[in-house]
């Protein structure tokens, strides 16, 4: 497991980005072929909380919308049509 | 010019006229002039053609516009409306008049903001501002978008309509501004500093569709210089398609409306997004599945390897063996034992033959004395009473000697 070290951080922490980053470099390492089978199993599991987790962003994702005000920013409702 | 008495030559109106005409519709002047005045006297009947009257203090020209120029007219005429006319003068000969025939026509002070637009234009573009090498690519896939329009606008509205439609993912960061007005252009520099110090991925510079006045803030000088300098790369989307600002030269891509800058910021979208993460899983599980074959697989081959060089086989022979030398075994038992039982019949026969009552038989008795038990062998020892065995039993005797 050169290539790929599993970060180990929880996985309902992790953005969009992180977590579909990772997925994709678990996917790359395991079709790279290195791993012990014990360590593809564990790349397996985590690699399918991973894509779950993005499922579950990708459903839920609603835009959110700030307004800078000064030096801060605060949510802005627009109107939906 | 002296009329000649003799001969006079007289024209016909319709010649006059003619002469006239070509005279007019002749000259360079003429024949490409701009003009400007106040419109009256606007007339647009049923034909498409448009009738009118340019007029200043003290003069007034008969204007018209065919059909297929009014058509192109971007300018929505009324009377009182004072404009710039460009055309070429023409007589029309059934009412003897000459007239304005207009192919261009443009609100009054127009022509001098175009000018001042292509002079700040080549100003610009000569220190390089426009240059394709300063184009920056437009990421991806953005975490935040900054937009700088103005908060009111319907520009807003469809730009957020189509980022939510798009990639909902994303979060929207407004920098509002007004879009026109004196007000305008250092508000939009103001709105595009502070948004790049949230370090946004892309910038939507916009504004929707109105006059050229109204677009005018997007070529001020300030602006153009501001999107030029932000750190972040900036979709400019002013007007409609036909409608192009010197921002959106200056700006890294430009879109003809605000929802297409929307749908430029957006080029990844949550469909695709869905579709690569339904192919990343497709992926993890087919080569997990490989993984597992190609482990059976080898584990089956190395069972067979195994299996062939067990110590099975030599088992088997080692018994084999151990057959062979049990049989062996047994069999030399069973000669030394028939030996041994032979031998063992030849000592019982000549025990037999020793037996001493195999001789009582053939008549011979043992004496014993009754005494003592002590067998009679000399006639020394023959005294008393003495006990006789013959083969069938024993009987007492008296010595007499």
């Amino acid at each position: 497991m050169a290539k790929t070290k599993l970060t180990e951080k929880a996985i309902e922490a992790l953005s969009y980005e992180e977590a579909s980053a990772e997925l994709e470099s678990i996917v790359g390492a395991l079709e790279e072929g290195q791993n012990t089978l014990e360590d593809a199993l564990k790349l397996f599991e985590r690699g399918q909380a991973l894509a779950a987790h993005c499922g579950a962003l990708l459903e839920s994702a609603q835009l959110k919308v700030q307004k800078l005000s000064g030096e801060s920013l605060i949510p802005f409702e627009a109107d939906v049509e | 010019m002296q009329p000649n008495l003799f001969a006079p030559a007289y024209l016909t109106v319709s010649q006059l006229t003619f002469h006239i005409r070509k005279r007019l519709e002749d000259d360079p002047t003429l024949r490409d002039v701009w003009v400007e005045g106040e419109i009256s006297n606007l007339a647009k009947p049923n034909s498409g053609h448009i009738y009118f009257t340019l007029k200043d203090k003290n003069a007034a020209l008969r204007c018209v516009i065919w059909k297929t120029d009014a058509s192109r007219l971007r300018v929505n005429l009324q009377d009182g409306l004072a404009v710039e006319a460009h055309g070429k003068i023409a007589v029309y000969e059934p009412q003897g008049q000459y007239q304005l025939v207009v192919n261009l026509l443009q609100p009054k002070g127009e022509g001098a903001l175009y000018q001042e637009f292509l002079r700040l234009k080549a100003a610009l573009e000569a220190e390089g501002l426009f240059d394709p090498e300063r184009k920056r690519p437009i990421p991806e896939l953005p975490k935040i978008i900054g937009i700088v329009t103005s908060q009111t606008g319907a520009a807003l509205r469809d730009m957020l309509n189509t980022l939510r439609r798009r990639l909902p993912l994303v979060k929207a960061l407004l920098a509002p501004a007004p879009v026109q007005g004196v007000e305008a252009p250092p508000a939009l520099v103001e709105a595009l500093h502070k948004l790049n110090q949230q370090n946004p991925d892309v910038i939507l510079l916009a504004r929707g569709g109105g006059s050229i006045e109204d677009l005018w803030a997007f070529n001020d000088e300030r602006v153009v210089r501001a999107v030029a300098a932000s750190n972040a790369p900036i979709i400019s989307g002013v007007g409609h398609e036909t409608d192009f600002t010197l921002c959106d030269f200056a700006a890294d891509l430009r879109a003809p409306t605000p929802t297409a800058a929307a749908e430029l910021a957006t080029q990844t979208t949550l469909d695709d997004l869905q579709a690569q993460m339904t192919y990343f899983t497709a992926r993890l599980n087919a080569r997990t599945l490989d993984l597992l074959a190609e482990q059976k697989a080898w584990l089956a081959a190395l069972a067979a390897r195994l299996k062939y060089s067990s110590p099975e086989r030599r088992i088997q022979t080692e018994n084999q063996n151990l057959d062979g030398l049990s049989r062996r075994a047994f069999s030399a038992l069973r000669h030394r034992i028939q030996l041994h039982s032979a031998n063992v019949d030849g000592i019982s026969k000549r025990l037999q033959a020793l037996n001493p009552a195999s001789v009582l038989a053939r008549g011979y008795a043992i004496i014993t004395s009754l005494e003592n038990g002590q067998v009679i062998s000399k006639v020394a020892q023959a005294k008393g009473a003495l006990k006789a065995r013959v083969s069938d039993g024993e009987f007492e005797i008296q010595s007499k000697a």
